[in-house]
């Protein structure tokens, strides 16, 4: 855990010193202190640019990888993850809808005052939260747990052709904004929308760690947790909300990103060697904000342009997920 | 009144089943029944019979589809779900993901009724978790995970985790099903001791009847027409009872051996 902070503050610092304009530490030192650094515009750059962007990546990475920890505990099911489940999804179309309402376009989240901005997030949950509801309804008829991520994955395609098609109805500028915000994100959270956003996720993040105590109970089942006390309903309809809101209020901002949520609950458990929530979940975050400040120092970090978030969590998942799937023999959470 | 004879859970009228739909399914009607205080008693009956919703019923899985469950003259389904985990602990065999937690974790899960928001545990709390994992013969793999036991030594943790729930009953649903015959006479003994010495309740659902005999102060024995019949197991055995859990003409039982045998 100790280690894992120390990895997630150097990345942070990593992606505060390093970006496509080059800016001395000394120099940035001195902006966070306070002081100008006598260039105006590497003042705006790391006050209003780089910090914001980190608080994003980091707050959005310890979303989406609890967002997944939770996932996986209520359904019991190891592969569960929002973007799998298509919870990125549906608070995607949520806020396409509204977006497109208003005459805006997705993804376009920074420019708008703070009425607007609640109005897109409520719309982002709303969505999250239909394609929740759906996932509980078939969990109770489809009682396998791989039919359930095929919904989970059909209800993506859904949801993004329905973007798409509402998408065709919007100006071009609207339609290069929806690509863009498709790509992922930590950018799109300027300093005057920062303060909410925080404030969400660490609220949810504060209501989830609330609830390790049902979440292991879980993890014998839903007969054993209710002997134990757990009210199992109001529990999982806790646990789905508060999912819902990590998934939507990311995804609303920052794009769907992928692979966080299925992956990192994942390397938590390796890397601690336990399924106990009292630990696992504040590792979970810790890692989340590492995953994606790494991908952030990837994305940004270079004197290259501006590489997607969504193509770098990929390059990450992918070989974690296919080591787990051919070890889940030998890896204790499986047995 | 006498101790021994002392009823902690009695059934009146009760029908259990389950809903399919609008359809109800009911497996055993007007079942009236007393669980003695302090004693093993085992509720036996072939495959299909009605043990497991029974049982289920019993422990508040399923609500009853008729009549009542009295605790201590309470109805169960009036008591919340806090004092009725204070009151009953089971053991299932529903799969658990229970594989990366150590004994000691999975064993403490069991303080969950007693501890606060967060489910830390006090030092009351760990001396019972230790007392439950040592009850089992579990110490010296205290802190091997769950994973690496096998499933005679899960199947004890399981009990050390009810155990640690501190509950005057334990339900046991199958506690030996998946286990190979050694294992069994474990468990088995295991729940003897845990009713002998460490005063609990246990009711224990099987088929594996010639065994569990071997352990029994009671029996509830569910016969092919679906009438439950309670009694001492040694009055049982003497009556034929157990004669009548089987269809007509395939086994009968033999008192000598204990055992069934096949009707030549």
């Amino acid at each position: 855990m100790a280690s894992g902070i120390t990895l997630m503050v150097a990345l942070a610092v990593a992606c505060l010193l390093m970006g496509s304009v080059d800016i001395a530490p000394g120099a940035v030192w001195d902006i966070i202190c306070g002081h100008s650094s006598g260039n105006t515009a590497w003042d705006i750059i790391v006050l209003r640019s780089r910090l914001p962007m980190i608080a994003t990546a980091a707050l959005s990475g310890a979303a989406l990888a609890v967002a997944g920890l939770l996932l996986q505990t209520t359904f019991a099911n190891p592969l569960a993850g929002p973007s799998i489940l298509g919870v990125s999804g549906g608070a995607g179309l949520g806020v396409a809808v509204v977006m497109l309402c208003t005459g805006g376009a997705v993804g376009d989240l920074a420019g708008l005052t703070i009425g607007s901005n609640l109005s897109v997030l409520m719309a982002a949950w709303l969505g999250a939260g239909a394609v929740l509801a759906v996932l509980i309804a078939m969990a109770g008829v489809v009682r396998s747990n791989t039919m359930l991520l095929i919904v989970g994955v059909l209800v993506s395609y859904l949801t993004g052709s329905v973007v798409s098609l509402l998408n065709s109805l919007a100006t071009e500028e609207g339609v290069h904004n929806y690509v863009a915000w498709g790509f992922g994100t930590f950018n799109a959270v300027g300093p005057d929308s920062l303060p909410l956003f925080a404030a969400i996720i660490l609220l949810c993040l504060l209501a989830a760690a609330l609830m390790v105590k049902p979440l292991n109970a879980m993890l014998l089942g839903d007969r054993y947790a209710a002997n134990l006390g757990v009210n199992v309903r109001h529990s999982r309809v806790a646990l789905l909300a508060i999912t819902g809101l990590l998934t939507a209020t990311v995804t609303a901002y920052c794009g769907p990103i992928g692979f966080v949520g299925l992956v990192v609950p994942h390397i938590a458990r390796l890397a601690l060697a336990t399924s106990n929530h009292t630990r696992l979940l504040p590792c979970c975050a810790v890692a989340g904000a590492s995953v994606t400040l790494l991908c952030t120092l990837i994305s940004t970090g270079g004197n290259h342009g501006i590489i997607p978030i969504n193509a770098i969590t990929p390059i990450i998942g992918v070989p974690v997920i296919i080591y787990i799937i051919l070890n889940r023999r030998r890896i204790s959470y499986f047995n | 009144m006498n101790c021994e004879l002392e009823e902690i859970l009695t059934t009146r009228d009760l029908a259990v089943g389950y809903r399919d739909g609008k359809r109800v399914k009911r497996l055993l009607e007007n079942v009236n029944l007393g669980l003695r205080s302090g004693r093993l008693t085992a509720l036996l009956g072939r495959n299909g019979a009605g043990k497991s919703t029974l049982l289920r019923a019993l422990s508040r899985g399923d609500k009853p589809i008729d009549g009542t469950i009295m605790l201590r003259g309470v109805d169960i389904g009036t008591l919340s779900n806090d004092e009725w985990s204070r009151l009953v602990a089971i053991v299932t065999t529903d799969r658990i993901a229970a594989g990366a937690l150590t004994v000691t974790e999975l064993v403490a899960l069991g303080r969950q009724p007693y501890t606060g928001l967060l489910g830390r545990l006090d030092a009351d709390d760990r001396d019972i978790v230790a007392d439950a994992i040592a009850a089992v013969g579990l110490n010296d793999k205290a802190s091997r995970y769950i994973a690496t036991l096998s499933d005679g030594e899960r199947q004890k943790a399981m009990v050390a985790r009810a155990l640690a729930q501190q509950t005057p009953i334990i339900m046991l649903d199958e506690p030996t099903a998946f286990l190979d015959v050694a294992s069994r006479i474990d468990i088995l003994r295991l729940l003897r001791h845990v009713t002998d010495d460490l005063g609990r309740t246990i009711l224990l659902s099987t088929h594996d009847i010639s065994q569990t005999l071997t352990v029994t102060d009671d029996l509830w024995v569910i016969d092919r027409e679906g009438h439950v019949h309670s009694g001492k197991s040694t009055d049982l055995i003497s009556n034929g009872t157990l004669n009548n859990v089987f269809p007509v003409g395939s086994v009968r039982f033999n008192p000598e051996h204990m055992d069934y045998e096949a009707i030549k």
